[in-house]
């Protein structure tokens, strides 16, 4: 059989995956298990899928080389635009097909999770677009300090449920998604907003996101003549982003990969989400993944200042690329993330998501050759990160 | 023969009851098990604090995290169970998410739960496919019965399936819901204890989920051998403590 990094059959990247669910929610994500390869399959979805994606999405989005940035750091570099999707980030690619899956498994009302807020808004979007009932539940805290993106669900119709259990973040909004499923087993979906969740979730995200690295090696076919970067470097939460950037790469190792999670203040600070160096295998939220727990087996608060990146597990793809050395992990500090979202703003004109500045901030720690063709995803725009931006430099 | 297994033939109806293992008060353990026992409860649920409980409503998790900020872990539980069996006869068994068990190693908590007395584990996370590939000998091995759970949702032929791997009961749960969630029982559950109680299992069935009086017990166990109070019983440890529990189980076996 040919190595691969990819899924099983059974739903497992390597020895992560899985699907560790309690039995209230197995009819649920059955349903969806024996159905979504089917329905993505067909003809109908698939373009009923792509035509959103072009004409309400605007993709694809532009692969763009980075001239004053490539020259700053002797190398080429390529920015994949998922900035200038609609709503603002790569998040849609996956919302747009979770809701063409939700009509066609004839659920009638969607509940999603979310950080902060940009998955929320996203699923909102989608729900807005096709008339269907949306609640997205966020931590409380969550909501204090992202008030931009609650405002814009609410204005796109969702109702936006606070969590106010545990640490009331991501972790905890998750958490109650999860309960929400478990009270409506029949005519709910749950859009899952990363490469995270009981299997088929992880795989059927990262299917969604693959647009990204489909895109890419037709665009770089065009101007470099090839296919194939020598590297693809993405910044990694749960790792939606990522898993697209790297999908149709996976299993081509001449492509090098780098992942870039979040340090927080320090990856030995006690703050940080770098969750590959820092967490160990277990299960979370229904996969067995890289997570970070206290020795008993509590999953633990993560920190960054980036709310993308703040999840305390990873994807159970990137758990197994981390494993067999696949990908790189680099982390990144909040203070190194800054100054690289700021610098791209100075040199380029773009002002990038906290998130895509932590992989920004790889060229700082990394030195590649003249003739590298180094490709980021450029994972999102900074307007919902204006504040912090404000606040951390002073504007 | 295993204390759950000797419970299950005796000629009544069984009461089971659950709590978080360190609460109200991180010691408070040893005092509800052997006071649940005294006031007339045939079987008890110890509940292993998790952070991230997914299939619990609000009672349960606000237990779990006060227990967990009490100090409560695997460890310092074993060691609170200690010489629990020398005044203590009826099954207990442990209920908790599979992660903290998975940090403990699967074998190396099984071999405790027998040392101390444990007759069986209910871990709602730990799928029944999973568990017979990878775990049911190591459970065998050291003597405990593994429960699952099916609901309302679960199809004719999974019930039959967990049916053959179980070797004990069947935790019914009696609708679609977190624990604590729905309040009475109405007619589509009575029909689906009824579907459950005509599909003649090998195993019996223990009702849990929505069980909060003598009114519910009453209707649970109508179909099944038994049922479960959980949350209703840590409001009662909230409000009135650990000391009289004989009022909170006689008010609900009372017109059984």
């Amino acid at each position: 059989m040919k190595k691969t990094f990819n899924i099983n059959e059974k739903g497992y990247y390597g020895e992560f995956g899985g699907a560790y669910i309690p039995e209230m929610l197995y009819p649920n994500v059955e349903e969806l298990r024996q159905n979504y390869l089917k329905i993505m399959a067909d003809a109908s979805f698939q373009e009923e899928f792509h035509a959103l994606l072009k004409d309400y999405v605007g993709r694809p989005s532009p692969l763009y080389f980075a001239k004053r940035l490539s020259e700053k750091y002797n190398t080429k570099i390529y920015l994949k635009r998922e900035d200038l999707n609609h709503t603002g980030a790569h998040k849609v690619n996956n919302t747009i097909g979770q809701i063409l899956m939700a009509q066609r498994l004839g659920k009638t009302r969607v509940i999603a999770e979310t950080g902060a807020g940009q998955h929320g808004v996203a699923t909102a979007t989608v729900c807005a677009l096709m008339g269907i009932e949306c609640i997205v539940y966020m931590g409380e805290i969550d909501i204090a300090r992202q008030a931009p993106n609650v405002a814009r669900m609410k204005m796109l119709g969702a109702k936006v449920v606070p969590a106010t259990s545990g640490s009331k973040t991501l972790k905890d909004a998750t958490n109650e998604a999860i309960r929400d499923w478990i009270n409506n087993p029949v005519d709910t979906h749950y859009i899952i907003g990363s490469v995270v969740g009981p299997h088929p979730y992880p795989d059927m995200v990262a299917r969604f996101q693959a647009v990204v690295s489909e895109e890419i090696k037709k665009q770089l076919l065009e101007k470099e003549g090839t296919e194939n970067p020598n590297y693809l470097i993405a910044c990694v939460g749960g790792g939606s982003n990522a898993a697209g950037t790297y999908y149709h790469y996976l299993d081509n190792e001449d492509v090098k990969i780098i992942a870039v999670e979040a340090a927080g203040k320090g990856v030995d600070s006690g703050e940080s989400a770098a969750t590959s160096v820092l967490g160990k295998e277990g299960i979370i939220h229904g996969s067995k993944t890289l997570l970070m727990q206290t020795k008993d087996g509590q999953i633990t608060e993560p920190y960054s200042i980036s709310a993308g990146l703040d999840y305390p597990g990873v994807g159970p793809m990137h758990a197994h690329l981390y494993k067999t050395k696949r990908a790189e992990f680099i982390a990144i500090t909040d203070d190194g993330a800054m100054k690289a979202g700021m610098q791209l703003s100075k040199l380029e004109g773009i002002i990038p998501a906290i998130e895509t500045s932590h992989a920004l901030a790889i060229f700082e720690h990394k030195t590649f050759e003249p003739n590298d063709i180094v490709v980021v995803n450029l994972s999102g725009r900074g307007d919902k990160d204006l504040q912090n931006y404000i606040e951390y430099f002073n504007l | 023969m295993n204390r759950i297994n000797k419970k299950l033939k005796e000629e009544k109806k069984l009461l089971s009851i659950y709590f978080s293992a360190g609460y109200p008060n991180l010691d408070d353990t040893e005092t509800i098990i052997k006071n649940l026992e005294k006031s007339g409860v045939d079987m008890i649920e110890i509940g292993l604090p998790f952070s991230d409980p997914l299939a619990d409503g609000p009672t349960i998790q606000k237990s779990s995290t006060t227990a967990l900020k009490n100090g409560m872990t695997s460890d310092l539980l074993f060691k609170q169970l200690e010489d629990i069996r020398e005044s203590v006869s009826i099954p207990l068994i442990i209920m908790g998410y599979f992660n903290p068990i998975l940090q403990y190693g699967v074998e190396a908590f099984c071999k405790k739960c027998q040392e101390v007395g444990i007759d069986g584990l209910i871990i709602p996370d730990l799928p029944v496919d999973v568990y017979s590939e990878q775990y049911k000998s190591t459970f065998e091995k050291y003597g405990l019965i593994n429960i699952f759970l099916i609901t309302p949702q679960t199809s004719e032929k999974r019930i039959r399936f967990i049916d053959s791997v179980s070797n004990g009961f069947i935790y019914m749960v009696s609708s679609a819901s977190t624990t604590g969630a729905k309040t009475g029982f109405g007619d589509d559950q009575k029909l689906y204890f009824e579907r459950i109680s005509n599909m003649d299992l090998n195993n019996p069935q223990i009702v849990g989920f929505g069980i909060f009086n003598n009114e519910t017990f009453a209707q649970a166990t109508q179909y099944a051998k038994g049922a479960i109070i959980g949350s209703a019983f840590i409001k009662h440890l909230t409000k009135d403590g650990t000391e009289n529990l004989n009022d909170f189980v006689s008010s609900i076996l009372s017109d059984n």
